[in-house]
């Protein structure tokens, strides 16, 4: 059963994805910035109800594949409207609420009543921090993959001078490399504090840094490859629609730790 | 009267005004009525256009009086009393006389407008369905400045303030809510735009212009506009560079030295005649390699091209003939166009609005003239019937005076409050005439 507090989290991002698109069309300043507010508004409910989902399950919301489906989308939405704030742009919101909006939906509605902890080691401060800023780390490389389809879609559009619409509304394309570039940096920068937090978990917890679960092994690809992509995406070969279709493909290494790594290989990181 | 001179899109309240002065016309010409000749002869500057409004007023053709005068149009919008045809008479020959031209010499380029159909021409014109340019964006500014201009003056009351907030609000409400306006409509202003979406803001971006044409300067200008400070010109005769580049404040450049010229712009203009390009795919590609590949924006204003098409396939080079700039132009003038109806629908709603409160703003003068008269009318029976009651003692000729008082308010105090509260009665009161003569209110006013 879906709390008020989860309907009012899904109203606010469905207000605010409503609100970009009609902006995206009349590129009003007043109706951004009401979609930036309905924004917030949303990300500051979803954060008490994690709290509250959190309170019932007395421990962290996201011991299930639900909870940690939740918290990616706080953290997308977080990141998103962070990188909105730096950059001065809201035209890529509707192409990324609906990402938000599908993970709080599925989590909302297809959720179990939330059951006591079920993983008893599964808390304490340095576990928590070490899934949020991994979850926060893979939210912003979400962000940097919708960029960049975007910034790809639009460089084919105006290199074949087949312009529609809505072009006109989009952020220019350094500008959506610029985007794409600061959520890889966000990305990475969480990505590695994360899984050192995760080694010095293990070693509290193990009495070892490594434990060799596949997750590892994974997320330090992760980490190698888009730190890769950060050193090609500056060098002249690379610049423009190489480094986004790069970007692209990453983000493949991300949905693989997140699914099949989660699910049928990892045995300590079953859903984050 | 007293007369704020705030901003009046801030809330200049609208109050009643007897109906005698609640008429508008417009007369005017604009780019279909006349040619630019005429339309350049009775064209009001500011300081025309005050001197025009005070002579009108003065004159007592008009109560209120506005005028809008663009490169495309000058119109005169004013509110008279009943007598329409005198009052266009009148400010065809003001028009005529003002501006020193012979009788009759505008005989054809004039238009007229009364009432509604000049409030749907004002609301057109501020969305820019009027305009020679489809939805062009200067006119809402041109609209507002007039109206400030008038109402700084004076010049200005209850019906033109009324008039011209929803000329404004509608002119705004048109451009954010239809895509009427947002497209480019000209191949200087659609390739401004492209490298907008290529590079953003242009602040820090540079530009190479090639060769010294009018079209090519024109361009350049659009883009320094847009905020690009860092120019390059290259002309096959240096002495016209150079001066090309003294006019746009750039830096020249030798023919000789177009290919280290390359390396520099994010923008390139080619508007070179001949019919030869001058800039082949590989004098490109060692340009992209040596600027790092950073994106590069060619526009080729050449006819014959001056760019050989080949250079489009170069990674991050974007390649944009005449032809393409002018394809763009025409799929956003059919873009425009397509808006047209969505426009007028908004416009629809708008005059609504404005004849809702006309009609109330009617009502409550007619409620107040027939109150006068009314009192006028019981005064005068009291005055009469009184001195044939002797008997009635000074009191209770108060107290009869008292109550036809009242009989008078509980009258009128029905009617009142429904006009008050039912916006439909408003709205079928709009022909009110009849009611005025149905009174005989019409008999007292000049």
């Amino acid at each position: 059963m879906t709390s008020f507090l989860d309907n009012l989290v899904l109203a606010f991002y469905l207000a605010s994805f409503g609100i970009h698109v009609w902006f995206l069309y009349t590129d009003s300043r007043f109706i951004g910035r009401l979609g930036t507010l309905c924004l917030a508004g949303g990300v500051v409910a979803h954060y008490f109800a994690l709290l509250s989902r959190a309170r019932a399950m007395g421990g962290v919301p996201y011991q299930d594949f639900y909870g940690s489906l939740s918290l990616f989308a706080w953290l997308l939405a977080v990141t998103y409207l962070g990188i909105e704030r730096f950059h001065r742009q809201r035209a890529v919101a509707p192409f990324v609420l609906p990402f938000v909006i599908g993970f709080v939906a599925i989590s909302t509605f297809l959720a179990p009543e939330p059951a006591g902890i079920q993983h008893a080691k599964a808390h304490g401060p340095l576990f928590a921090l070490h899934v949020t800023i991994n979850i926060l780390a893979y939210a912003a490389f979400a962000l940097s993959f919708v960029v960049s389809l975007l910034y790809l879609a639009q460089n084919r559009w105006l290199r074949n001078r087949k312009l529609g619409s809505v072009i006109w509304r989009f952020p220019a394309l350094e500008v959506l490399e610029r985007m794409s570039r600061s959520s890889v940096i966000v990305g990475v920068a969480a990505l590695s504090f994360g899984i050192a937090l995760g080694f010095l978990w293990a070693h509290r917890l193990l009495g070892h840094y490594v434990t060799g679960d596949p997750k590892e092994i994974i997320s330090l690809l992760v980490l190698l490859v888009y730190a890769l992509y950060l050193r090609l995406s500056r060098q002249t070969a690379w610049r423009g629609a190489r480094a986004c279709r790069l970007c692209v493909a990453c983000f493949f290494f991300v949905i693989f730790s997140y699914t099949v790594v989660n699910f049928y290989l990892s045995s300590y990181h079953r859903f984050f | 009267m007293a007369r704020s001179h705030s901003n009046p899109a801030n809330g200049v309240q609208p109050r009643a005004s007897g109906d005698a002065a609640m008429h508008i016309i417009l007369i005017g010409v604009n780019h279909r009525t006349a040619p630019i000749e005429l339309r350049e002869r009775v064209a009001f500057s500011v300081e025309n256009a005050r001197r025009a409004a005070q002579q009108l007023r003065a004159s007592g053709v008009v109560g209120e009086v506005v005028v809008v005068s663009t490169c495309n149009r000058s119109e005169l919008y004013g509110v008279f009393g009943r007598d329409a045809e005198g009052a266009a008479a009148a400010l065809d020959d003001f028009i005529t006389a003002f501006h020193g031209l012979p009788a009759g010499s505008l005989n054809g380029a004039l238009y007229h407008h009364h009432d509604h159909d000049a409030v749907r021409h004002l609301f057109r014109v501020a969305s820019g369905l009027d305009s020679m340019l489809l939805g062009e964006a200067e006119i809402l500014g041109q609209v507002r400045q007039a109206y400030m201009v008038a109402f700084e003056n004076g010049d200005t009351g209850p019906v033109l303030n009324r008039l011209f907030q929803g000329a404004l609000e509608i002119g705004k409400r048109v451009r954010t809510e239809t895509e009427i306006g947002t497209r480019p409509m000209s191949a200087a202003f659609a390739a401004v735009k492209l490298a907008e979406q290529i590079f953003g803001k242009l602040r820090n971006h540079k530009g190479l212009i090639l060769g010294a044409g009018a079209m090519g300067e024109q361009l350049v200008e659009h883009l320094r506009d847009r905020g690009m400070t860092s120019i390059y010109v290259a002309n096959r005769s240096r002495e016209r560079g150079e001066e090309l580049a003294r006019r746009v404040s750039g830096e020249a450049f030798s023919w000789e030295d177009l290919p280290r010229a390359l390396e520099l712009p994010d923008i390139v203009v080619a508007s070179v005649g001949g019919n030869d390009p001058v800039l082949t795919r590989s004098m490109l590609e060692r340009a992209m390699g040596a600027r790092g590949n950073r994106a590069l924006f060619v526009i080729d204003l050449g006819v014959p091209r001056n760019v050989e098409p080949a250079v489009a396939d170069l990674y991050n080079v974007f390649l944009y003939s005449m032809d393409d700039l002018t394809e763009i132009v025409e799929q956003n003038k059919h873009a425009r166009a397509k808006e047209v109806p969505r426009a007028e629908a908004l416009i629809s709603e708008q005059l609504e609005k404005f004849k809702v409160w006309q009609a109330s703003a009617r009502s409550v003068a007619l409620l107040a003239e027939l109150r006068e008269k009314l009192q006028h009318n019981r005064e005068e029976f009291l005055r009469q019937h009184m001195d044939e009651m002797e008997h009635l003692a000074p009191e209770d000729r108060e107290r009869v005076a008292r109550l036809t008082a009242e009989l008078l308010d509980n009258i009128l105090e029905q009617p009142a409050s429904r006009l008050r509260s039912e916006k439909e009665l408003r709205r079928k009161l709009e022909e009110i005439e009849a009611v005025r003569h149905l009174f005989g209110l019409e008999e007292n006013k000049p």
